[in-house]
């Protein structure tokens, strides 16, 4: 598949940094990657290779320092992600609640492994380690919003009002 | 702004606040998993339509702490909370409790009016005090209570060292995990060399059932912001940074906020409050890595590099970010100094222990009644925390153990209920302070698999520079997940304590360095359930899947065929209506029977 990555929008980050940012020559500092890199993201929905050598080339950092802050942290992604996200909680609180169980029947029922994403580009499976939401176990969060105190039948049941066939959007 | 200034707008604040008499306080941090938005909009609709604006404000506060009454609201002046109110009940509220003074039972929890007993009456709440009686997006609802008084008396009228003396005399210790003296730590960063130093809040939270720092964050950020800029003036930093988990994307939102107009009051930026103190905060977001907690990871991951820690000496204070001198504090530490200002450090200290002073805010979750967000004074009991404040164990369980202080803690067993929480009880009984997660488990619970549990997270979270770390914690993770399994062997446990001490004692870091206490305090004090997996191949606690077997009780079986429907692998046999029975060698223990039948036919051994 070739797909075209549009680098307006990557321009437009980049000519966006504020000068406390940049060094003297005008280059982007490199203590500045990490919001760069989450901001990239937050635009993209992942990190395209091509929109990286661009801002390697323009920024002067390395496409080697890049990538290995890109793959030391969760959050970054350089695939296409579901359309959308479920994490499900795996912290302690969770765990003594049964999570793991909700975590196996997300992954049952979207047939992927944590980490993966459907074939139909839906859904992206992630694991947390806690969402703060300690009170509700076991939680799951489904893009912004928060299903607290699930039982098996309940995430199959709202995982399916995202399905195409469901009400959600 | 000026301190004249500050003061005569907290006046204005504090007197328009008193035109109205009515107000309902809705939790819209914590509680907005539960809908408390839905809620606000509610009584904000009906407010307009029935004209009480007058009369009535809605606060969308934060987090009030009896969380598992979300979404929870109070009610001023009676001092009501209510809990799990739905938009439908809005207008029952108004016309029976505000306009009518009558209390509705089916709602009402607690009331912060209480005498000395129940959810609050065992709580000390100092650093808590603002989260629930203001709204956290309004800089002038922090104002009229006080925010930045203290920075404004620190910058005018204390040096930098009268300011760090009365840290070190509260006895102030870092809540972030560690516990290292806060003045102290203040101190060596003012003495360290430099004119360009650093201040970072460490508001990472990773610790897995802890949520106190974002409750703070989302409740009350101008009281973060406050002790950072008294922070900053001690040690002489003139900038700062918030290093903030992305998880938490109301915190974000909120912090972010806060330091916005604290700026545009002159409360951040240059010549604060007219003292000549310039002092910034920058906000980052965490990018999804627990070993970035540990301060010189976060420093590595301010510096915009892979979040791996380092070997210390040299000490943050001395080279830190950019290798200037760096002072890193905990969300709840920071949040403590205004009011060691505000009290002095000496008084400060008469609360607590004798070497723990203050209050310690801790999240109580798990299989506890009211779970939620406590704040209690130093030396109070496990019991009081769990049985008093907590009201115990739901479903008529029993309590089997207290985990504290996430995977660099332990769990705390029934015979030290009567411990006073302090950080040096805690030590010697093997588990930690931490950052105040305190997780209660049932007797459902296996302790094996919790050992388990925590070993897999460290497993997923070490960063890999070191190699005790990186392989011991594997090999310890390999082998419980054996035990768990079935098929533990004699010497295992032998094995595990062997690699733990190895583990603990050549780590880098404190994330290897503590990683096997979660095994040494269950192996201490759980030891006869290691044994029970390895020898009997049996989980006391019922947990285990492949050491627990199925059957179907026939007194209680109906033959209505559900188990059987559900039964991923068709293990289940037998006619409608007559008794069914599971074939022991095709089941895979999955627990789906067990689950679906709605006659406790179920038995699982
Ligand atoms: C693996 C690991 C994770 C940590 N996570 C946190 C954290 O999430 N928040 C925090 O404040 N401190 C955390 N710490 C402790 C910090 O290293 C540091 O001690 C603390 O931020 C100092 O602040 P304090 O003195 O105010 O407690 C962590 C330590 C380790 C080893
Ligand atoms: S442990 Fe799941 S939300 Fe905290």
């Amino acid at each position: 598949m070739i797909t075209t990555i549009d680098l307006e929008p990557v321009n437009k980050i980049l000519a966006q940094i504020e000068l406390s940012e940049k060094l003297t020559n005008g280059k982007i500092k490199p203590a500045y990657l990490i919001p760069l890199l989450q901001d990239i993201q937050d635009e993209y929905g992942y990190l395209p290779r091509k929109v990286l050598e661009h801002v390697s080339t323009i920024s002067g950092i390395p496409l080697s320092r890049i990538f290995g802050v890109i793959t030391f942290y969760e959050q970054f992604y350089m695939e296409p992600q579901g359309k959308h996200t479920i994490k499900c909680c795996r912290g302690t609180a969770c765990h003594v609640k049964n999570g793991q169980k909700i975590s196996d029947t997300i992954s049952e029922i979207l047939g992927i492994a944590e980490g993966e994403t459907t074939e139909d580009g839906l859904f992206t499976f992630e694991t947390v380690a806690c969402l703060g939401t300690c009170f509700l176990a076991p939680v799951v969060m489904i893009d912004d919003q928060y299903f607290g105190n699930l039982t098996n039948s309940e995430i199959t049941k709202i995982i399916n009002k995202y399905s195409p066939k469901g009400d959600m959007p | 702004m000026t301190l004249s200034e500050l003061k005569s707008l907290r006046e204005k604040i504090e007197i328009s606040k008193k035109l109205i008499k009515q107000r309902i306080y809705i939790c819209t941090t914590g509680c907005r998993a539960s809908g408390a938005l839905e809620l606000v909009a509610g009584f904000n609709e009906y407010i307009e339509k029935n004209n009480l604006a007058g009369i009535l404000e809605i606060v969308e506060s934060g987090c009030h702490g009896k969380c598992s009454q979300a979404p929870l609201i109070r009610l001023e002046p009676s001092g009501y909370y209510y809990g799990k109110v739905k938009p439908e009940d809005v207008s029952e509220i108004v016309e029976k409790t505000i306009l009518g003074n009558e209390k509705i039972e089916r709602f009402y929890t607690v009331t912060s009016q209480e005498g000395e007993k129940g959810f609050f009456g065992h709580q000390k709440k100092d650093i808590l005090l603002n989260c629930g009686i203001i709204d956290p997006k309004k800089i002038d609802d922090a104002i009229g209570v006080g925010a930045y008084m203290q920075a404004a008396a620190a910058l005018e009228s204390m040096s930098p060292l009268q300011v760090i003396e009365n840290v070190l005399e509260s006895g102030l210790k870092g809540r972030g995990g560690a516990g290292f003296p806060t003045g102290l730590k203040w101190k060596f960063c003012h003495n360290a060399p430099g004119d360009e130093k650093y201040l970072i809040c460490n508001a990472d939270e990773g610790d897995p059932g802890a949520f106190m720092d974002r409750a703070l964050l989302e409740g009350s950020p101008h009281q973060i912001i406050e002790g950072m800029i008294i922070a900053a003036y001690a040690i002489g930093a003139s900038r700062g940074f918030i290093y903030v988990r992305a998880e938490y994307p109301i915190a974000v939102e909120h912090i972010t906020l806060a330091v916005k107009q604290a700026e545009e009051y002159g409360l951040l930026g240059d010549n604060i409050l007219g003292s000549g103190f310039n002092f910034r905060i920058t906000i980052r977001k965490g990018a999804g890595a627990f070993v970035c907690g540990e301060e010189t990871a976060l420093i590595a991951s301010l510096e915009g590099k892979r979040g791996m820690p380092r070997s210390r000496p040299p000490f943050p204070a001395n080279s830190g970010y950019m290798g200037k001198p760096t002072n890193i504090n905990n969300v709840e530490t920071l949040a403590n100094i205004p009011l060691i200002i505000e009290k002095t450090g000496k008084t400060y200290s008469e609360t607590g222990t004798k070497d723990s002073k203050g209050t310690k805010i801790f999240a109580l979750a798990g299989d506890v009644k009211n779970t939620g967000l406590v704040e209690v004074p130093m030396g109070i009991s496990l019991r009081e925390i769990i049985y008093d404040i907590g009201e115990g164990i739901p479903d008529g369980r029993n309590f089997k153990a207290a985990q504290m202080g996430g995977p660099s803690g332990g769990c705390v067993p029934g015979e030290y209920l009567d411990l006073p929480i302090d950080y040096e009880s805690l030590k010697e009984v093997g588990a930690i302070m931490g950052s105040g997660g305190l997780i209660v488990m049932d007797d459902r619970s296996c302790m094996v698999d919790m050992a388990h549990y925590f070993l897999e997270f460290i497993q997923k979270e070490s960063c890999g520079k070191c190699v005790p770390c990186r392989v011991g914690t594997r090999h310890m993770k390999d082998i419980l997940a054996r035990i768990c399994g079935g098929k533990g062997e004699k010497g295992d446990i032998e094995k595990l304590e062997e690699l733990a001490v190895t583990v603990k004692s050549s780590s880098l870091c404190a994330l290897g360095q503590t990683a096997p206490n979660p095994v040494l305090t269950t192996l201490k004090y759980f030891r006869n359930e290691y044994e029970a997996h390895i020898f009997d191949k049996k989980c006391p606690a019922g947990n285990c899947r492949d050491l627990l077997t199925y059957e179907i009780l026939e007194e209680n079986c109906t033959g209505c065929g559900v188990c059987k429907k559900n039964c991923p692998v068709s293990a289940i046999s037998g006619e409608k209506k007559e008794i069914h029975s599971i074939n022991p060698n095709t089941c895979t223990e999955c627990g789906k029977c067990f689950e679906v039948c709605k006659f406790q036919a179920v038995r699982v051994s």
